[in-house]
């Protein structure tokens, strides 16, 4: 390797682009990044018309700049981020794919972007149109029956799911008490059973780190609502006694909650309707390419079975006799509305934008190219890392640090030394049933040559971890800032920018808490 | 299939090097009678400039109100809308889009490895500070999926802070956002009792609201601007909630308001939908929720949070922090099951904010004040009386027209003009000559003198 890769750390640097202040402290009274429109109709007087509810303060640390000041402060704020339009995002279980730019500039044609919830259905076919169709694509591509895209995010999507579940429980006279949550589950799955008012029950992994058959037999009773499964499993394993599953929870009568979160893997090869799930959420913003925009906005559609189709969210969108589209708000035994209007419509754009883009054959390529990438490194990898669960992949794979941890050197160490070889970290310490997981989920976005680098990135941590432990351990060397303080930061919590003359400083008592 | 960057020969030899003949080798785990060996039944795959004309005649379908999607037709001539609401349509500055398509921010993830995620750190505690400022709570978080969810986690947050059950909501929070919270509190066990507003100012009935108020009851909701553009008295109701030990929520549908409205300061939490702050009316989402509130409660804080700190040389950096409250760490035990939030859509906030600044959102807030004031008294003129007038508004108001919203609404379509949100759905006794109309700085003389006319 170079010399920019030795453990020394970098000085700070002076240049402008790595020192940008906050956006408050670049600020001067008096500059302006806006112009109204000139005013068509009279000027009111504020105060007369509101009175004591009128605002008096000066909007204290409002910051005031130029047009250009603020397109330089977010762009040199851009280039401190890594990005998928930069190279490989191996995070596992976040599937980062390419965004296609065709998705974006069809969700801003003016029609759209600027449709009124409230306009008319007669001025919203169009928007209806869109819904429907992605409705269609993911009702076919899950093999369920039917489906609401009103959930903003996967959580939401489960939390919605889980309502489901719950509304058809009631509907047979008791809503139950418990999920089962198997132990290698994302921490929305439990989280989003404690929201819907039931009591989590931990489902504990066999060797393979699959779900247990006679465990499950055990634990399935009239209390069960659901289980709440991730297939592929977040060790990126097909649960193959999947169909086994779902005949124990039916007999008992409890339902197969699936976490659609792996579906980059299924996608055009097996559809869970099929196999035997009953309700499932979809995550647009990891399968079907919308950005993930540091964070969101996401989107978590929610596919199920007739049997739970008179309880879904209100409205769902509804053929009239006349062949256009509408709203059906009249839907007595919904679970009542779990957003405003009717989701983040934005998404549903890009999202259908992905699949008329792939089509069946593009998306069962896609699907096949993800698995492939995982196997890929899989098998260039193995015996590099150690292997905790032998079981085939599907379109990632953990692996541990047991081999490194030896010497010192952890998955969040190597994680990091990663983002010095140019690419980001692969998902570090999840699932929690792999000690020292080192979750990498490639996705079909990646070519051969960029896998390659990756590959060859990790086999020189991994000769690192023995030759010079404290080089890994210590990494990131090449970014503009290095590891930073994390439990200052919980246990002296700044959560926002005061002017200097306000100290910065928290209470004492505030300051002396432990999070 | 032109997102995939292989070659036939790099699958082959890939296949060779993991030591499998076939890519079905690699699906074996799944049973064969599950192995989908047809086409999904799904559109075929459509070149780029297809997918385009294809969008291109849904968007025109918006626009005409021709309902065959297969035809595609360009756009007519856009109409005058007077729908808000709870969406408002606000001028959207350029550059925020120039920003926001960034890879950079379009294409990273949650901020999880923060030494490569100061941009996207750094503006959410720019977007934080900044809606502390305009709400005059202490702290934020980095945002929630919406105006409506927001309110609702508001709802739990304040069951747990206050370790009481209850809640009381104003009849004039948006329809929308209390079903919302009916969905989610139903469950929870959390009884929620509705509170009138007086006829004469639509206004929160405070001595109803007084008399709702238990021992076991941990908030009271309120919107203001509520639903029918009127400002609520906030100072009073915080009295009233915490005369009996209850926290205030004010939920915020329209930020802009805050430009000249002032800030509820007396509240314990407030929950804002940021749409108005340059982010796309777009059918109803994505929004932009964020909840902010004061300092002591920050333990009971759902969400993402962003924290100032040093790195190991001292430099000055931002984290994801006090994730302990959080589901990937508390699991069952988290203060909400969030997770994915809006931080692309937050970002479009703070640029928003920023471009305007200090002067220009007061002076924004003031041309809407304006407009509505000029919309009023041209429909007024034109024979229709508005409810509620003994209390302040900000830019919507309650119309009630000599025809029903129906009759009224079918006139105006007719004109290219998109009148005033029938209310009777949600609130019978305004009868059905009842429309919610709002004006916003876009909003030109020209059409509101052509509805008045239509009138």
């Amino acid at each position: 390797m170079s010399d920019k890769f030795v453990g020394t750390p970098i000085k700070a640097t002076t240049h402008v682009n790595q020192n940008e202040d906050l956006i408050f402290e670049k600020s001067s009274s008096g500059k302006k990044g806006y112009r109204l429109a000139q005013l068509d109709v009279p000027a009111v007087d504020a105060a007369s018309l509101l009175g004591n509810t009128v605002r008096t303060d000066d909007l204290g640390a409002m910051p005031e700049l130029s047009e250009i000041e603020i397109i330089r402060h977010f762009t040199r704020l851009s280039t401190w981020n890594y990005a998928i339009d930069l190279g490989m995002y191996p995070l596992g279980s976040c599937t980062m794919k390419y965004n296609p730019r065709i998705n974006e500039a069809v969700a801003r044609l003016e029609g759209l972007a600027e449709a009124h919830p409230y306009q008319p259905e007669s001025l919203s076919q169009g928007a209806l149109g869109i819904m429907k169709l992605l409705s269609d694509c993911l009702i076919e591509i899950t093999g369920m029956d039917t489906i609401t895209l009103q959930p903003a995010a996967g959580a939401h999507g489960e939390f919605t799911g889980i309502l489901l579940a719950r509304a058809y429980h009631q509907s047979q006279g008791n809503p139950r008490k418990k999920v089962l949550i198997p132990d290698s589950a994302h921490g929305t799955n439990p989280a989003t059973a404690a929201v819907c008012g039931y009591q989590v029950a931990n489902l504990k992994s066999n060797a393979q780190g699959m779900v247990d058959l006679a465990e499950l037999e055990r634990m399935v009773d009239g209390d069960v609502a659901a289980l709440m499964l991730t297939n592929p499993s977040t060790i990126g394993v097909f649960e193959s006694d999947i169909h086994k599953i779902a005949d124990i929870l039916h007999a008992k009568g409890a339902l197969l909650y699936m976490d659609g979160a792996n579906m980059n893997a299924l996608c055009g090869k097996t559809r869970p309707g099929d196999f035997g799930a009953d309700v499932m959420h979809l995550n647009l913003h990891k399968t079907f390419s919308t950005p993930h925009g540091g964070g969101g906005p996401g989107s978590g559609p929610v596919a199920c079975k007739k049997i739970l189709e008179p309880f879904l969210p209100t409205p769902v969108v509804k053929t009239n006799p006349d062949g256009s589209l509408g709203l059906d708000y009249n839907r007595p035994q919904s679970v009542g509305r779990v957003r405003a209007w009717y989701g983040n419509f934005g998404m549903f754009i890009r999202a259908l934008a992905y699949i008329l883009a792939n089509g069946p054959d593009g998306l069962r390529q896609t699907t096949e190219d993800a698995v492939l990438n995982a196997n890929y490194i899989r098998a260039k990898l193995e015996g590099t890392f150690e292997l905790p669960y032998k079981s085939p992949s599907l379109h990632e794979v953990v692996f541990s640090d047991k081999l490194q941890a030896k010497n010192g050197v952890k998955t969040g160490d190597m994680g990091k030394r990663l983002i010095d070889y140019g690419f980001h970290a692969y998902t570090v310490s999840f699932p929690l049933v792999v000690n020292g997981a080192m979750m990498i989920e490639p996705t079909e976005s990646e070519s051969r040559e960029e896998l390659d680098l990756l590959i060859d990135a990790l086999k020189q941590i991994a000769r690192e971890a023995e030759e010079n432990p404290e080089l890994v351990q210590n990494a990131p060397h090449s970014t503009r800032l290095q590891r930073l303080d994390e439990t200052t930061a919980a246990r002296k919590p700044i959560l926002r920018w005061k002017a200097p003359v306000a100290s910065t400083q928290l209470t004492p008592d505030t300051a002396a808490k432990e999070w | 299939m032109r997102y995939l960057p292989k070659s036939p020969a790099d699958r082959t030899e890939m296949l060779e090097a993991i030591g499998v003949s076939s890519i079905e080798d690699l699906f074996e785990t799944i049973p064969a009678e599950y192995r989908l060996t047809r086409d999904l039944d799904i559109p075929r795959q459509h070149s780029e400039s297809e997918v385009l004309d294809r969008f291109r005649a849904f968007a025109g379908n918006i626009a005409s109100g021709e309902f065959n999607q297969l035809v595609q037709q360009p756009a007519s001539k856009p109409y005058a809308s007077f729908l808000g609401a709870g969406a408002y349509r606000h001028y959207r500055p350029v550059i925020i889009d120039s920003l926001v398509q960034r890879g950079e921010f379009l294409t990273s993830y949650t901020p999880y490895q923060p030494e490569i995620a100061q941009g996207t750190l750094q503006a959410m505690f720019e977007f934080q500070t900044m809606i502390c400022e305009l709400t005059g709570m202490e702290i934020a978080n980095a945002s929630m999926y919406d105006g409506s969810t927001g309110a609702a986690e508001a709802v739990m947050m304040a069951v747990r802070v206050t370790g009481r059950n209850g809640a009381v909501v104003a009849r004039t929070v948006h329809p929308e956002y209390r079903e919302v919270l009916h969905t989610a509190t139903q469950h929870q066990g959390i009884p929620a009792t509705e509170v009138g507003y007086v006829a004469e100012t639509g206004r929160v009935d405070l001595t109803a609201l007084d008399a709702a108020i238990t021992d076991d009851t941990a908030c009271v909701l309120i919107q203001s601007p509520n639903f029918f553009g009127t400002i609520e008295d906030v100072a009073t109701i915080a009295e009233i909630a915490h005369k009996k030990g209850a926290l205030l929520i004010v939920s915020i549908a329209e930020a802009v308001s805050l430009g000249i409205v002032k800030a509820p300061v007396e509240a314990d939490i407030v929950s804002l939908e940021a749409q108005s702050f340059g982010v796309a009316v777009g059918f109803g989402g994505p929004y932009c929720g964020v909840i902010a509130c004061k300092e002591k409660f920050l333990r009971q804080m759902p969400g993402r949070l962003v924290g100032e700190t040093k790195d190991k040389n001292g430099k000055r950096g931002f984290v994801l922090t006090l994730s302990t409250r959080e589901q990937h760490i508390r699991r069952e035990k988290a203060t909400s099951n969030i997770c994915t939030n809006q931080a692309l859509v937050a970002l479009m906030t703070t640029i928003f904010l920023t471009v305007y600044g200090k002067q220009g959102l007061r002076e924004l807030a003031e041309q809407n004040l304006a407009k509505a004031a000029y919309l009023r008294s041209a429909l007024v003129a034109a024979g229709a009386t508005t409810k509620f007038d003994g209390a302040p508004r900000f830019h919507e108001f309650v119309l009630a027209s000599t025809e029903s919203a129906e009759q009224l609404n079918a006139k105006l379509l007719d004109k290219q003009i998109i009148g005033g949100l029938a209310l009777a759905k949600w609130y019978p006794e305004l009868g059905e000559n009842a429309t919610l109309w709002c004006a916003t700085e876009l909003t030109t003389k020209a059409q509101i003198d052509t509805a008045a006319t239509a009138l």
